[in-house]
């Protein structure tokens, strides 16, 4: 998972993040890289913290020590001599718009069109002219293959084309890392396959993605990474043949004996 | 088992032979609803004849008034009156609302106090204490101190009964706006604010572009109900000597002693401009409700005159 010395920066580099709510520690010092162009699956019970770790990359959470990176710029702080800085919220907005985040419950902004959706932020955010931004997002609708549902409101969708949607307007941005919050875990068990289908054909094309899922069949098949988390720490990381066929640590075992069962 | 089952089964089912057209279905009568029905027709045929065959009463002096230039002038102001107040009340309550909802103790508590005060006292009260403003202020003016940059003007020379029920009436409703502007805000789903957010959007643009328009459909009727009540509210300041509906019919009664036909008159252009606001309303309503199922409730009474209106053409 680490990259070898000369190569590129990773995309995403997470370095000893730590999360508390409250009392309650959540992340305890998570270490994380996610190099160019490949597929990185977070797996564990819930309430091992991988959300809450999915959500700190942009800045959704709060973290409370430790750096995250991403397209070799720090997340929401900035190092001022021995201590970091919270940035302003505009600058904040700067990192996020590098990252794209597919939701559990896809969060479509229901007053919009499915276009409007998607050319929202590329127009008012990145400034776009209107009309290269509405080519990019027929370009995106079509891919996901919801072209002909341009005018409809998201309403009028099954959960599955809504989360395709949801896709389409987190890749507008053009962005460097998408994040997945267990994008499947809200839909129809028949609606699962389509959703998975999109993300399968965006790994071969070839972006960055870091996927919180119980999908182990998808973890197998895509990702060239598996990350086992629990209790707020990574136990087990590797390639999925590794990890998933043959893992070391007790936790993972007794966590994939009751998935796949 | 199956031979216990088969004589129970028999007995229940009805016959096969029997038509089911051969038993049509009656309805209730409901006698009770239809006495009633009379009982109030009665009451209300009686109400008229009392009011027709009344001598004290002059149909022709409500006639004479009704679209004389004095009332229709007294209906234009309540009407400017009531449109100016809502619109500056309702853009103070947009900031009230967002320093309520604010991370920020400062802007909560001063948003809170605000809202305390105004709602809290009467707003007879807060009109007659703007009214009465130069007995504690006489002059009103803005300086920097230690500089001879300032000027200054005498209070009673700014606040005409006009200003003076427009600022009274505006930072009253503004208090109650801010509560309704809140409430919509809060009733968007949180998840709306995150997926803006993580586009990289800023925090003004993700209210203004997302939440809002949402929080519109929770704010608009209720926002509806407070622009009738503040349209009712304007007949308070012709107690400050501002001659709006209710000022001028009063004026014209303390002369002709036509007390009751004068407030026929005053209350039918209430009920046409408050009939107007449901109208534009329903149109607001269906605006905002693009997107969401079953926000305006069905073919109502206003769609249904409108359509017919529009089939007559």
């Amino acid at each position: 998972m680490m990259s070898p010395i000369g190569d590129k920066q990773p995309v995403l580099s997470a370095i000893g993040v730590w999360k508390h709510f409250g009392g309650t520690d959540v992340l305890k010092g998570i270490n994380l890289t996610v190099d160019e162009g490949t597929v990185t699956c977070l797996l564990g019970p819930s309430g091992s913290g991988k959300t809450t770790f999915l959500r700190c990359i942009n800045h959704l959470e709060v973290v409370n020590r430790g750096l995250i990176y991403v397209d070799g710029e720090l997340v929401g702080y900035r190092r001022v001599g021995s201590h970091l800085q919270e940035l302003p919220l505009k600058d904040i907005a700067r990192n996020r718009a590098k990252i794209g985040m597919v939701f559990q419950r896809f969060n479509l902004f229901p007053h919009l069109t499915v276009l409007e959706n998607v050319i929202e932020a590329p127009v008012g955010v990145l400034r776009e002219p209107r009309s290269d931004a509405i080519a990019h997002a027929q370009q995106l609708l079509r891919s996901v293959g919801l072209l002909d549902r341009s005018d409809e409101y998201p309403n009028r969708l099954s959960g599955g084309q809504q989360q395709r949607v949801a896709i389409a307007r987190a890749l507008a941005m053009r962005p460097k890392l998408m994040l997945f919050d267990e994008p499947t875990s809200a839909l129809d068990p028949e609606l699962v396959g389509e959703v998975l289908d999109v993300m399968r054909d965006l790994a071969r094309a070839g972006m960055t993605m870091l996927v919180v899922t119980h999908e182990i069949g998808f973890a197998r098949e895509v990702a060239d990474s598996v990350v086992f988390m629990d209790a707020g720490l990574v136990v087990e990381s590797g390639p999925p043949s590794e990890v998933l066929t043959n893992p070391k640590h007790p936790r993972t075992r007794a966590f994939l004996s009751k998935v796949l069962a | 088992m199956t031979g216990e089952l088969a004589p129970f089964a028999d007995e229940t089912l009805p016959a096969p032979s029997i038509d089911p057209e051969a038993l049509p279905v009656q309805a209730l009568g409901h006698p009770l609803r239809r006495a009633a029905g009379v009982i109030v027709l009665v009451v209300f045929a009686l109400l008229v004849v009392s009011i027709a065959t009344n001598k004290n009463f002059d149909f022709r002096v409500v006639g004479q008034f009704l679209f004389s230039e004095v009332i229709l002038e007294g209906v234009v102001r309540t009407l400017s009156l009531t449109i100016m107040a809502m619109t500056l009340a309702s853009l103070l309550a947009l900031p009230l609302a967002l320093s309520r909802l604010s991370e920020s103790r400062i802007l909560q508590s001063y948003a809170s106090a605000y809202i305390w005060i105004f709602r809290g006292t009467p707003v007879l009260v807060q009109l007659i204490f703007w009214f009465n403003l130069a007995l504690v202020f006489p002059s009103i003016g803005l300086g920097i101190p230690g500089t001879s940059l300032s000027f200054s003007v005498a209070t009673n020379d700014v606040m005409s009964p006009f200003v003076t029920a427009l600022v009274g009436l505006s930072l009253n409703e503004a208090a109650y706006m801010a509560e309704i502007v809140r409430g919509g805000l809060i009733s968007v789903d949180a998840g709306q604010t995150e997926a803006a957010l993580a586009l990289g959007m800023t925090e003004r643009r993700t209210v203004r572009r997302i939440v809002l328009p949402q929080a519109m459909r929770a704010i608009l009727p209720p926002a509806g109900n407070e622009l009738i009540t503040c349209l009712k509210t304007t007949a308070l300041v012709s107690i400050i000597s501002y001659h709006e509906l209710l000022g001028t019919t009063q004026g014209i009664y303390s002369v002709n002693y036509r007390t009751v036909e004068l407030l026929v008159v005053a209350s039918f252009w209430y009920l046409a401009c408050t009939t107007l606001i449901n109208v534009i309303q329903h149109f607001v309503e269906t605006r905002f409700a693009r997107g969401f199922v079953r926000i305006v409730p069905g073919p109502s009474l206003i769609r249904r005159v409108m359509t017919g209106w529009r089939l007559r053409q």
